[in-house]
């Protein structure tokens, strides 16, 4: 993991004070509402339907098990004993008080976290693939380069206030799409070029939210000392035309729309002529020094001594865990691990500061002490022994976190939803929660294959249900709670915008629609077809009559 | 609306009495430039104006409002003493870019100065970026300004318009 410098802690300090100072004055009448709405949300602070919510940045998604143990203190003294990992690998508190934020930022400081450009019209957190460093098809760690361009862009002085939101993800898999870069503002693809060096594709102009749309190639290939320069053209482009009338109007996706991508690579290729080899062209040793920081685990030999096999043969259970929540690693011997946060009857993505802590102690004892975010809600332990992974197993289940479903059906991405959050037009998580119900059969589960359900309680999209395979939205109808459902939406090796089905359906509607969506596919389904494949060849029409029909 | 044009301002980290007077396009329709003291006026007032405000004896500057950007001006940018920007309201962002590249771009050693709804919260950023004078709004204290808006962090990652190099170059080797 990037190890703090003596200068990061002290930004860190020096922004509590800050911000300390700042909510003084608004509490004491010196900030307008309007003024201090700017400032907090550049702190990741909400007023939400009944509290306010705290988004903490965990940058690119990792978390060290001294991280985990401060974050379960917080969610413990601080709000009501859960948090929430978000979609773009950030946690969030749901009931923190305004006037306790300084001090959760504080006690965050001491373990270098903090909530910085976590909301507001800024660059936002950083996020990659959650299996970086061990999956066996990057090709090279990408973590490095977030971190990077988080320095780059933490505190950026012209890019605080931007016409909307902002955020980049990095990818290093050539053939598929774990970051979901196709929908990001920018979306960065690490490759290597003929010469061997690595270089950047980088993409903008995609976006979720009112408008989803898929990015465009600007970058074909950016050379790795001008990643910097590149990403300040495109920034600056943006804060100089992107519309500032209509905040739905206002992400980068429009501008690059408008103008076409042709005219906005010329806009961006002006900038950078003149950014190109000046002062924020990186440097050999400066990449090398961060590398440096992405330490690899101290991994042993002789880890997969047949315990693992023997462990497979005798318990079924296990058995499927093992092949839907882990992965094959880098590392001959080891596993990356998924530890599902999708029970059902618990709210996706919810952990408890009791779970914090005992994940903390798992991290430490079975994975070099890191845990990772994912932007499906779950947390993975990324360096888990083969020889391990039974007892892991068995301390994960104990704990609610070994539900076999990755990939599955029930592995529900949801936004927090009318439930909590001011802007939703309706709940979701009850709606994930009667899903996960009606199929409850793990075995039938299995049998659907690989199937992503996003709900998201209104257009922002936050559980991005542009993308998934099934996406739902919350709309309101004259006051009432109604839902659309899209179909063929993915976010998995390609991004792709989901078909909306038709006119949208009352709450109580919502589980009988999916099972007939579902039951639809397994009367289609070739051998061995999964959903998205089937709904790609046979199209919306089987699936639309199903429905209304 | 006629600018309400500040009795002090800050310049280069000091607060100073204000010696430009700033005018709008109405105000100048309506009553004309006074002969004298140094004024800024609108980049629309500025190009119709140019040759005659040239030959002013007391300084002229320009304001800059959001969407006008510095490459508008910047064949005159050697003869002007100082170029304001116009935040019409603090979010609107687009001031810092002009403010970078009038700076880094075209290497503008004048006065440029942020006016409008110019705060305490955004005087360290806006400094960076490259602006030496603000004039804080009129509701607010220009003195707690200075005292701490300026300097709120000791450390920064990038580099900026007084300092160009990212941290790791300055860290001593």
């Amino acid at each position: 993991m990037y190890v703090y410098q003596d200068y990061d802690q002290r930004l860190l300090e020096e922004r509590v004070a800050q911000y300390r100072d700042q909510t003084r004055r608004y509490l004491a009448g010196q900030l307008s509402e309007d003024e201090f709405l700017a400032l907090r949300l550049q702190n990741g602070l909400y007023i939400q339907r009944y509290a306010p919510m705290l988004r903490i940045s965990v940058p690119y998604g990792m978390l060290s098990s001294a991280q985990l143990r401060t974050l379960g203190a917080i969610t413990r003294e601080y709000d009501k004993g859960f948090a929430h990992v978000s979609t773009r690998q950030n946690i969030q508190l749901n009931w923190p008080q305004v006037e306790e934020v300084p001090d959760i930022l504080a006690e965050l400081a001491k373990v270098q976290m903090h909530a910085i450009q976590t909301s507001g019209n800024c660059i936002r957190n950083i996020t990659t693939d959650e299996y970086a460093g061990v999956n066996p098809g990057e090709v090279e760690d990408p973590r490095p380069w977030c971190e990077i361009i988080r320095q780059w862009s933490t505190f950026n002085p012209e890019f605080a206030y931007l016409p909307r939101k902002f955020k980049i993800a990095v990818n290093a898999v050539p053939d598929a799409d774990p970051a979901v870069i196709g929908v990001h503002d920018i979306g960065v693809q690490v490759v290597h070029g003929a010469d061997g060096e690595t270089a950047f594709q980088v993409w903008a102009g995609g976006g979720l939210g009112r408008t989803p749309m898929t990015g465009a190639l600007i970058g074909e290939l950016v050379p790795w000392r001008d990643l910097l320069a590149y990403l300040e053209a495109i920034l600056r482009v943006y804060n100089k035309y992107g519309n500032r009338d209509n905040k739905y109007k206002a992400r980068i996706k429009i501008l690059v729309k408008a103008l076409g991508p042709d005219r906005f690579r010329e806009l961006v290729e002006a900038e950078f002529a003149e950014l190109k080899g000046g002062s924020m062209t990186l440097t050999e040793e400066e990449v090398a020094r961060i590398r440096e920081c992405f330490t690899r685990p101290d991994y042993r030999d002789g880890q997969d001594s047949g315990v693992l096999d023997k462990a497979l043969e005798e318990h079924r259970a296990f058995n499927r865990w093992y092949h839907t929540n882990t992965r094959p690693h880098k590392q001959d011997g080891y596993r990356a691990v998924t530890v599902s946060l999708k029970k059902t009857g618990r709210i996706p993505g919810d952990i408890s500061d009791e779970q914090f802590e005992k994940l903390a102690d798992l991290a430490d004892q079975y994975s070099f002490g890191e845990v990772r975010n994912t932007h499906q809600q779950n947390m993975v332990l990324a360096d888990v022994a083969k020889d391990d992974l039974f007892v892991v197993w068995e301390e994960l289940d104990a704990l609610g976190f070994a539900t076999p479903n990755l990939g599955l059906l029930t592995d529900i991405v949801a936004c927090p939803g009318g439930d909590l959050c001011a802007l939703a037009n309706a709940k979701s998580v009850p709606i994930a929660e009667g899903i996960q119900r009606r199929f409850d059969d793990i075995d039938y589960v299995h049998d659907l294959g690989p199937l992503d359900i996003n709900i998201s309680g209104c257009m922002n999209a936050c559980g991005h249900h542009h993308i998934g395979h099934i996406g739902i939205l919350g709309v309101d109808k004259k006051g009432k709670e109604f839902y659309q459902i899209t179909l063929g939406g993915r976010g998995d090796k390609i991004s792709r915008i989901g078909e909306k089905m038709g006119p949208s359906f009352e709450s109580h509607e919502v589980t009988d629609v999916i099972e007939k969506i579902i039951n639809t596919y397994v009367d289609r389904r070739l051998e061995n077809e999964p959903f998205i494949d089937t709904y790609e060849r046979i199209g919306m029409d089987p699936f639309k009559e199903s429905v209304y029909g | 609306m006629a600018n309400a044009n500040p009795e002090r301002v800050i310049v280069d980290g000091e607060i100073v009495a204000n010696i430009w007077t700033r005018f709008d396009a109405e105000q100048l329709e309506a009553d004309g430039l006074p002969d004298k003291g140094a004024v800024i006026v609108p980049l629309a007032y500025w190009k119709a104006h140019r040759d005659a405000l040239l030959e002013r004896a007391d300084p002229v500057g320009v304001c800059l409002e959001p969407g006008e950007e510095p490459a508008d001006l910047a064949d005159d940018l050697p003869r002007l003493p100082l170029v304001a920007v116009h935040f019409p309201a603090f979010k609107d962002g687009r001031g810092y870019s002009y403010a970078r590249e009038l700076r880094t771009r075209y290497r503008f050693e004048g006065e440029v100065r942020a006016v409008g709804d110019v705060l305490q919260d955004q005087l360290f950023y806006l400094h960076r970026v490259g602006f030496n004078a603000f004039e804080v709004r009129a509701d607010r204290d220009i003195e707690e300004a200075l005292e701490n808006g300026l300097r709120p962090f000791t450390i920064t990652y990038q580099g900026d318009v007084h300092d160009p190099r990212p941290i790791y170059q300055r860290r001593p080797a």
